[in-house]
């Protein structure tokens, strides 16, 4: 194992590098395309479709699965479960990029994306979910940056400042769950408007609830994915601890998406009684509803019950995988496929390819910096210069 | 609103009855989801 912490040489012409480096040339070229010719020259939204697949993918999704900061935040130092501490530096900074990748992704989306701080400084609408949703996450992007920085701070051997950083940790962590409670819920309470709009199976009065459960499912999921991948591809950079600790986290997080994911079945089922939208399960947006809900909530909650059970990390990843997919497919359903349901399908919204062209974009942007950062800063070890701070 | 229903007191009766009962049957399937998921720890111990 090279030693952790120190730059391992890797080949410029890599796979990975000549995969990253076309996306982002292709990207730059789309965002030039953006910013020159305006949301008509890339995207196929219209005044029925105003909210596409930037929203749909990389904002709804992006949140949802960057939601595992703060679950482990909680777990680890509101909770005291220190046997997931190594699982805390990882969690944050994936946080830390999603959230980043979010606002990004906002700002191809917005129209003029130059105003983006006018609700807060110009015209404040603090009656609207939209301004909640957008002051917790501008402030819930300061939190964690704030919280990541005490990485890169080691990295730069600056000690004082990762002091008082370090010292704020428990006030950050606190001030991060309470807005991520905020928006999670807010960004389904955004949908409560459209009760003509969105298919019933997926409207409900309740829906702040639906996402903000989802939302912890998807956070101790993808802390498990994020695991399994960063295990393959940065084993040299993990330390004895992360190695040693790997499954218990996996075991931990397992069991508590079990739970989770039973319980947004329960209430997923009490949504569909209490509207009594029995009957619309044998139409083919039922059937599709079943798909998400048996195939990717019951399915992974039995799996991560099994595997469990019976010690099998194996099984707990694959359930992972399954809840992240389920979580996409939650999200796109509700802004993309079952929103404007009744439209003719002439005028119904199918993203252009240069939509789905930047997300990726932004997306490989996001895994670069991640992989920029785990191959030079502490995150899947401690720094030996301050391991006593961790 | 359903057709079956000819008053709000109707659906919200159906409704909220429906919803007790799939509550109660939770709370039942819910003590087997925990034994399930922790009788191997009861029996290792």
């Amino acid at each position: 194992m090279s030693e952790p912490g120190t730059s391992v040489e890797r080949p410029l012409l890599s796979p990975f590098n000549i995969i990253a480096g076309t996306i982002i040339l292709v990207g730059l070229w789309l965002s030039y395309l953006r910013f020159t010719g305006g949301l008509g020259a890339v995207t196929n939204l219209d005044n029925n479709n105003a909210w596409g697949f930037w929203i749909g993918f990389d904002l709804l999704c992006g949140v949802a699965l960057a939601a595992g900061g703060y679950t482990t935040a909680a777990a680890v130092e509101v909770f005291g479960m220190k046997k997931f501490h190594a699982a805390l530096r990882p969690a944050l900074l994936t946080g830390f990029l999603g959230y980043s990748m979010v606002v990004v992704a906002l700002l191809y989306d917005v129209g003029r994306p130059w105003r983006l701080p006018y609700p807060f400084v110009l015209s404040p609408g603090p009656t609207s979910v939209l301004f909640e949703v957008g002051a917790c996450v501008m402030l819930y992007l300061i939190v964690l940056f704030l919280e990541f920085s005490p990485m890169a701070l080691e990295w730069l051997g600056e000690r004082k400042l990762r002091r008082v950083l370090v010292r704020m940790t428990l006030l950050l962590t606190i001030f991060g769950i309470t807005l991520s409670t905020l928006h999670q819920s807010s960004l389904g309470a955004l949908f409560l408007i459209v009760p003509s709009k969105l298919h019933p199976l997926w409207y409900s009065s309740y829906l702040p609830v639906f996402f903000f459960v989802s939302s912890v499912a998807a956070g101790l999921s993808m802390v498990i994915f994020e695991g399994t991948l960063a295990r393959r591809g940065f084993a040299d950079k993990m330390d004895e601890e992360h190695k040693r600790t790997a499954d218990a986290v996996v075991l931990g997080f397992g069991k508590a998406a079990a739970f989770v994911l039973a319980a947004y079945f329960a209430i997923k089922v009490f949504g569909v009684a209490l509207d009594d939208n029995w009957r619309l399960l044998a139409t083919n947006y039922g059937l599709w509803f079943l798909l998400e809900m048996l195939g990717f909530v019951l399915l992974p909650c039995f799996l991560f019950l099994v595997g469990v059970r019976d010690l099998n990390p194996t099984l707990i990843r694959w359930a992972a995988f399954l809840t992240v997919l389920g979580i996409v497919l939650n999200r796109l359903s509700i802004c993309l496929i079952a929103f404007n349901w009744q439209l003719p399908q002439a005028d119904r919204y199918f993203p252009h390819w240069m939509e789905i062209g930047i997300s990726v974009f932004v997306v490989t942007v996001g895994v670069t910096a991640y992989r920029f950062i785990v191959t030079r800063m502490p995150v899947f070890y401690e720094h030996p210069d301050f391991s006593e701070g961790h | 609103m359903s057709e079956g229903f000819h008053s709000l007191q109707e659906f919200m009766s159906y409704t909220k009855g429906m919803l007790y009962l799939l509550s109660v049957g939770y709370l039942v399937a819910f003590v087997f989801f925990w034994r399930y998921l922790h009788d191997r720890e009861n029996e290792d111990d």
